[in-house]
């Protein structure tokens, strides 16, 4: 793979993993943010197979397919498994927790969000400007990127309020933290992604356990609901 | 620098623009006419419709001004001019040097003022309603405009758009770049917006509460209907230029080309814009409009895509890019 071949397709991976951050800010639908996710997974997952492949560093490669398969097919299906089917695919009387299909009432608007990432992008940018002077080269040129992801993480575990719109956000904030890792340092020990990993899993596997007694108990996972003890 | 070769290719681009423009908006209709079971009235209609118009009546309402009479002369004037700019069929236009960017994105804005002021002028509830939201759309999209074009200026250092077209067609490998392709995605939703199609106007809604566009011409009959119509079809064929010829550049008459290559490049540019403008209309017919109150949400994403694009045009491909 030459340099340039190399450049472009890490730039187009870092694109993608902002792109589907932009979508999950921008859009309401739960099925749709969780498409996004593991779209924004296998992305996350591009940067070390490319940085393995061009290095020839299978050791590199080995961990970028770890993480592909990770988060980009078995959270984003632990976490379709708490969306229901859209509306007329099933049958209304089997329907639970209705409204569980919407990120409903966010504390800040769409409009709103959308202008907040664009400022959290020049931050990350300004922020980041540093961080790549140290070392300029295509990888950490694309780490702003990264940390703009973050930023986005943070948003929108901030303003929203469902339980499932909570781990898609704390995925997207993992995912830009993990995506700084390997863009500044190409890749972590193996222990320590492995360790982080678990935990992602082992996280998303209590909070879909939560979920789902919390939608029996109470009909719905609204955490605005959850601020006061009830009977 | 006057050549024979430019001056040629400007009178081309405006002659095919005049004229191919309600061929376009006849061509889109028979798309989505076709694809929801309707036999459609052909692509010539809107010429049809043109001329039955040209030999009715002009009629003035009462406690109009000039304002009202000189729009569609206005809009049509403002087309004409960016037909004549916009690298369509060759990049060396005469007017291409005055005409950047910017100067495109101000000339355009000319026209839509000019007929949201003729929509007030009229004094009835729905031309200043139509006025008022094309005024709204207008504030969101033209930043989006300026802030995407200012992300394709970066790669050919220059807001020209003869040169940005001139440095895509040379090297191939910027359109698969992430700024072009959120410069693309932004630029997208703001010529939909601002040429009034799906989902953020529906040109052929019956309803005047949903009008947009519609609301504000709801007064002009006769020959001006017909002057407002020709260069609303040409602003969409003008922007449905500027967007493939920004990104899929080739086939685009270089500075001094000779006449077989103006006519390589009007056969080109004619084929891309009826594939985009298929593309378009097969894509209206599975959207519903949006409500009014959630159109500034879209607009707002495409100028997030557009600041998105400026940025990692600015930062990825920096200077030892």
């Amino acid at each position: 793979m030459s340099s340039h071949t190399y450049t472009s397709l890490l730039y187009l991976a870092s694109g993608v993993l902002l792109l589907s951050a932009v979508g999950i800010v921008w859009g309401r639908p739960l099925r749709v943010a969780v498409r996004l996710l593991a779209a924004q997974g296998a992305a996350l997952a591009a940067i070390p197979v490319l940085g393995g492949a061009y290095r020839h560093d299978w050791y590199l490669l080995g961990v970028g397919l770890a993480v592909c398969v990770l988060r980009a097919a078995v959270l984003p299906g632990l976490l379709a498994r708490l969306v229901p089917p859209p509306v007329g695919l099933t049958d209304p009387r089997e329907q639970t927790g209705a409204g569980e299909r919407h990120e409903t009432g966010p504390l800040l608007g769409t409009s709103a969000s959308l202008m907040v990432t664009a400022g959290a992008v020049v931050l990350a940018y300004a922020v980041g400007q540093p961080l790549v002077a140290l070392d300029p080269s295509p990888s950490t040129r694309a780490a702003p990127v990264a940390l703009a992801v973050v930023l986005m993480g943070v948003l929108l575990l901030v303003t929203r309020r469902r339980a499932v719109s909570q781990i898609v956000a704390f995925l997207t904030l993992d995912n830009g933290i993990a995506a700084v890792a390997f863009l500044l340092t190409s890749g972590v020990p193996l222990v320590v992604e492995l360790g982080a990993s678990l935990d992602l899993l082992l996280f998303v596997l209590v909070t879909q356990v939560l979920t789902a007694r919390m939608r029996v108990k109470f009909g719905g996972t609204d955490l605005g609901e959850l601020q006061e003890l009830h009977e | 620098m006057l050549s024979v070769s430019g001056v040629a290719g400007m009178v081309t681009q405006v002659v095919g623009v005049a004229a191919g423009a309600p061929l376009l908006v006849g061509w889109m209709r028979q798309v989505r006419a076709r694809l929801e079971g309707r036999a459609g009235p052909g692509p010539a209609q809107p010429w049809r419709d043109l001329r039955k118009q040209l030999h009715k009546q002009n009629i003035t309402p009462d406690g109009t001004t000039v304002v009202f009479a000189a729009a569609p002369v206005v809009l049509a004037g403002t087309s004409l001019v960016i037909a004549a700019i916009v690298p369509g069929v060759t990049t060396g236009s005469p007017l291409d040097r005055v005409g950047d960017l910017f100067a495109v994105v101000g000339v355009l804005l000319l026209g839509t003022v000019a007929l949201a002021l003729a929509g007030l002028d009229t004094g009835t509830a729905f031309g200043g309603m139509g006025a008022s939201r094309v005024v709204t759309i207008a504030a969101l999209v033209e930043p989006t405009i300026l802030v995407a074009g200012v992300a394709l200026s970066v790669p050919a250092h220059s807001s020209n758009l003869g040169r940005i077209v001139a440095t895509t067609a040379a090297d191939p490998g910027l359109v698969a770049s992430p700024a072009a392709a959120l410069a693309f995605a932004a630029l997208a939703v703001v010529v939909v917006a601002e040429t009034g199609r799906l989902p953020v106007d529906n040109p052929a809604t019956h309803l005047e509460l949903t009008m947009v566009h519609e609301a504000m011409i709801l007064e002009y009959t006769g020959p001006r209907l017909a002057l407002i119509e020709w260069a609303a079809a040409m602003r969409l064929t003008v922007l449905l230029t500027l967007l493939v010829n920004l990104f899929v550049p080739w086939g685009v008459a270089g500075a001094g080309a000779g006449p077989a290559g103006l006519l390589v490049g009007l056969g080109a540019v004619a084929f891309k814009v009826a594939a985009l403008g298929t593309a378009l209309a097969a894509a209206e017919v599975f959207l519903a409009k949006l409500r009014l109150f959630r159109v500034p949400e879209l607009l707002a994403g495409s100028f997030l895509l557009g600041l998105l694009a400026a940025t990692t045009s600015y930062f990825l491909t920096g200077p030892a890019g």
